[in-house]
């Protein structure tokens, strides 16, 4: 029995329904951002199954770039956090909610 | 048949890792089943001839970037405890409807087609340094220069917002 692809597509489909779940059950600010962080890394996953079966080296390209991206979206997401966190005292997405009408 | 095998096992620790990193209510422990199931994807790259992106995917996501979140945790603290109950009355209900809809569009979605597009009839890929450094170097150059300056302005982002909250808050407390 070989592994095609498919199987790892499959997989990543799975993960990034996992981290949709994250998303929308959970109600602390990290939790969820790594929620976000779950579903980049299976889409990498699709990218570079999808590449091989294709057999080129874009897949493999577009996630060096998604990484990147990510990295920096990371690094601001988790100052905007962290001031959040010094004003407020909480890092719960539900007591954020100056906004509501 | 390794693949097989290896497949079997890191997608277990895959799944094992992320229902971890939902379910948790620590977010330690969350950070840690996140960094599992990256491993586990680092080890599908290597089944998959992505080795640069395997090496990188170490580096920075299970290296880098769960550092980041574990200092973020240490400094909020851990020891306030989530409350689980939802202020929305129907927030919880709808979310699983809209998740195993979700689900089951992805399923049909995969069994019309995993991939559409030519298959490419030379050699099978090899992620090798090289070869993706002739690719990134050669087609991908200005985007590559892009993600510097999307760096830098990150990072400049990060700093500023660190640096400038307690000074708004010294003109407020003023």
């Amino acid at each position: 029995m070989t592994v095609t692809p498919g199987w790892y597509m499959a997989l990543a489909a799975v993960l990034f329904v996992i981290g949709t779940g994250g998303i929308l059950l959970r109600r602390n600010a990290l939790v969820m951002f790594m929620s976000v962080e779950l579903m980049l890394n299976a889409v990498n996953l699709t990218f570079v199954a999808a590449g091989r079966q294709l057999n080129v080296l874009d897949g493999q390209v577009a996630v060096f770039f998604v990484m990147v991206v990510a990295a920096a979206e990371v690094v601001v997401g988790l100052a905007i956090i962290v001031a959040v966190f010094r004003r407020r005292q909480t890092a719960s997405v539900d007591e954020l909610s100056e906004l509501r009408g | 048949m390794v693949e097989t095998v290896l497949f079997v096992i890191f997608g277990l620790f895959a799944l094992a890792g992320a229902v971890t990193m939902v379910w948790a209510r620590n977010p330690v422990y969350s950070a840690m089943g996140l960094m599992l199931t990256m491993f586990s994807i680092a080890v599908f790259y290597v089944s998959n001839s992505a080795h640069f992106v395997a090496a990188v995917q170490v580096i920075i996501y299970a290296g880098a970037v769960m550092t980041l979140f574990l200092f973020v945790i240490m400094l909020i603290g851990v020891d306030k405890a989530e409350t689980r109950s939802e202020n929305l009355p129907v927030q919880r209900p709808l979310a699983l409807t809209l998740i195993v809809l979700f689900g089951a569009g992805v399923v049909v979605a995969g069994r019309l087609a995993w991939t559409t597009g030519v298959r490419n009839p030379l050699n099978p890929v090899n992620g090798t340094v090289e070869a993706i450094g002739n690719e990134l170097f050669r087609r991908w150059l200005l985007p590559f220069e892009i993600t510097a300056l999307l760096l830098i302005v990150a990072a400049a982002g990060a700093i500023a917002l660190a640096l400038f909250t307690d000074d708004d808050d010294a003109e407020v407390d003023a």
